[in-house]
């Protein structure tokens, strides 16, 4: 599957708090949490992003909190893939998790630039910078982790294995 | 190859053998946590999985600690889906409003967390319970529901950096101190994925207080876990509060650390992390004047008993500068007793500050001290992120209870060491 979208990008350690701040938190609604997404490090973003844009930031994106609200958030306002060079470990799960796509890359992250126009192959990991005209190497997922992506998720994937186990 | 402290308790987790960094393993779970805000979405998932019950009733904990009591009409609804799902799963640890305190607090005061335990939380401040030798972690809503249906979660096996602790704090130095120093040492990032392993004879001089207030903020270097070996201090603190079973691991002589730190706790100074990131570490000795208009002392980071004790030390027979406001929150309702009992809570009131119920509230700018535009606040909490306590144009310094209660008498960032009594 192919993405293609503007390029949104972003420095080292963005935070949850800054992907969807707290004081959302006292709902879980995908569309009311997508209203307020990435508003207090760029409160243009919910107004001029378009569905399919890709998200690309530095180091250690989504570190802070465990709220499952940053990926939802991202992925409910339409975000087709966020890359960035590390992501913080639960955001990382998390986005796995809810099956918002996500890929590593350290080029990709350093070269990209705000409003480039970018193309992500998820077949092959390759992220195509169209308006450099570059191509750029994800880091491949390990198997395991590939399985859960392929099943959208993990309630997915365990529900799968919930019948295979089932049947066997 | 030997294995870290972390990798024996995860390989007996797995039923294997032994495992190494990198691995990728599935292990059961001793216990599993939520809270208010991230129990919902978990519910939602877990409703999605079709399984009509939990996969064990007495290894989930509920705490609504967020944003309760609730402080508005969707956060009492999250609150009543958690207590409906309680209710029809037969959810034994849940503990609602008159009862409860914050999450990380709680479990281990509830005896709810032993050594050797694995325990996944959906907060990432559940690396709290590393203090007590147990493998903890902050996961997603959605590993929540998959535990609570399987009892199992996936882990990445981490390397791990070991913080070797040595020598004797002085007076003022608390476990906030040592944690801040170390997260400015290694940068926010500078463990991630990773087990922060500590060890050292200074250890010894560390409570059971500070050492939770240490393994709590882990996360903020981005690590998996934080973790303690298990002590006299550690075994004191689980008889009292637990009948549970406990296993005590220790790491293999040549288990394999990826860093080294030493950190001599004899010279450190009262450390302050300036806007705005954890990382932005300073002794208080670098810090030109800065004038606040809000204390904050509380949170799982540094809502516990020697906290309250510490700051009551400092307030006592003094009174809060004209024009800051200062929240005392003790972290649970065991602790706010307490600190009636020992006429810690009349000294606040009287130095003029005022006391809440315990709530994580001001920590995440829900609610009991949301900043305004310009305002600054020291805060004895984990996170100063940008509009973390509220205005995105607001500011917070972390720091020790110490700094905290000495900033509040003087109205600007204070070292303790200048406060007499």
């Amino acid at each position: 599957m192919k993405v293609k979208g503007k390029a949104f990008k972003y420095s080292d350690n963005v935070d949850t708090d800054l992907i969807i701040p707290a004081r959302y938190l006292n709902t879980s609604d995908p569309e009311e949490l997508a209203g307020h997404c990435m508003e207090d490090i760029d409160p243009t973003f919910v107004k001029e992003h378009n569905p399919k844009d890709i998200i690309v930031a530095g180091k250690n994106f989504g570190c802070g909190s465990s709220r499952e609200h940053a990926p939802i958030a991202i992925k409910a306002a339409g975000i087709s893939c966020v890359i960035a060079w590390t992501f913080a470990r639960i955001f990382y799960r998390n986005a796995i998790n809810i099956g918002l796509p996500i890929l590593e890359c350290e080029e990709a992250s350093k070269k990209i630039e705000y409003g480039s126009v970018i193309e992500v192959d998820f077949e092959t990991n390759d992220i195509f910078d169209l308006t450099k005209n570059q191509k750029y190497s994800a880091q491949p997922f390990p198997e395991f982790i590939q399985k859960i992506i392929k099943a959208e998720g993990l309630i997915n994937y365990i529900r799968e294995s919930m019948v295979k186990t089932e049947i066997k | 190859m030997g294995m870290t402290m972390t990798q024996k308790i995860l390989a007996a987790g797995a039923g294997l053998e032994s495992v190494k960094s990198g691995q990728l393993i599935q292990s059961d779970c001793d216990v599993m946590l939520g809270n208010d805000i991230t129990t919902p979405i978990a519910i939602k998932e877990f409703e999605k999985i079709g399984r009509d019950h939990v996969f064990d009733k007495s290894k989930i904990v509920i705490v609504p600690d967020h944003f309760t009591p609730n402080k508005d009409i969707k956060s009492a609804e999250q609150c009543r889906m958690i207590r409906e799902f309680v209710r029809t799963k037969g959810i034994k640890n849940y503990f609602e409003v008159g009862e409860m305190g914050i999450e990380h607090v709680l479990l281990p005061e509830k005896g709810l967390v032993v050594p050797g335990e694995i325990v996944i939380g959906a907060d990432s401040h559940t690396c709290t319970y590393g203090a007590l030798g147990a493998f903890s972690t902050g996961i997603g809503s959605t590993d929540l529901a998959a535990g609570m249906a399987t009892g199992k979660c996936w882990f990445k096996v981490p390397g791990a950096i070991k913080f070797v602790i040595d020598g004797r704090p002085s007076n003022f130095i608390m476990g906030k101190d040592v944690i801040l120093h170390i997260i400015g040492l290694i940068g926010v990032d500078g463990s991630v994925n990773k087990a922060m392993e500590f060890c050292g004879e200074g250890l010894a001089f560390l409570s059971m207080d500070d050492r939770f207030t240490i393994a709590n903020m882990a996360v903020e270097a981005g690590a998996k876990n934080g973790i303690f070996p298990v002590d006299e201090k550690t075994l004191t603190y689980v008889e009292a509060h637990s009948t549970k079973k406990y296993r005590i691991f220790e790491p293999d002589g040549d288990a394999e650390y990826d860093k080294h730190f030493r950190i001599d706790m004899s010279v450190l100074r009262p450390t302050v992390a300036l806007p705005h990131s954890p990382g932005n570490a300073q002794p208080i000795d670098a810090i030109e004047d800065i004038n606040i208009h809000q204390v904050v002392i509380g949170s799982c980071t540094n809502g516990r008993m020697e906290d309250m004790r510490m700051a009551a030390r400092i307030l006592k027979r003094k009174r809060v500068a004209k024009g800051v406001r200062v929240i005392i929150i003790p972290a649970t309702q065991g602790i706010y007793l307490k600190a009636l009992e020992e006429g810690l809570i009349e000294t606040f009131i009287k130095a003029g500050a005022v006391v809440s119920t315990p709530t994580c509230g001001p920590c995440l700018g829900g609610h009991m001290g949301v900043l305004a535009k310009g305002e600054r606040a020291v805060s004895t909490t984990n996170r100063n992120f940008v509009g973390r306590m509220g205005h995105r144009e607001s500011e917070i310094y972390l720091a020790s209870p110490a700094v905290a209660a000495a900033s509040a008498i003087t109205g600007r960032i204070t070292n303790p060491e200048e406060m007499t009594n």
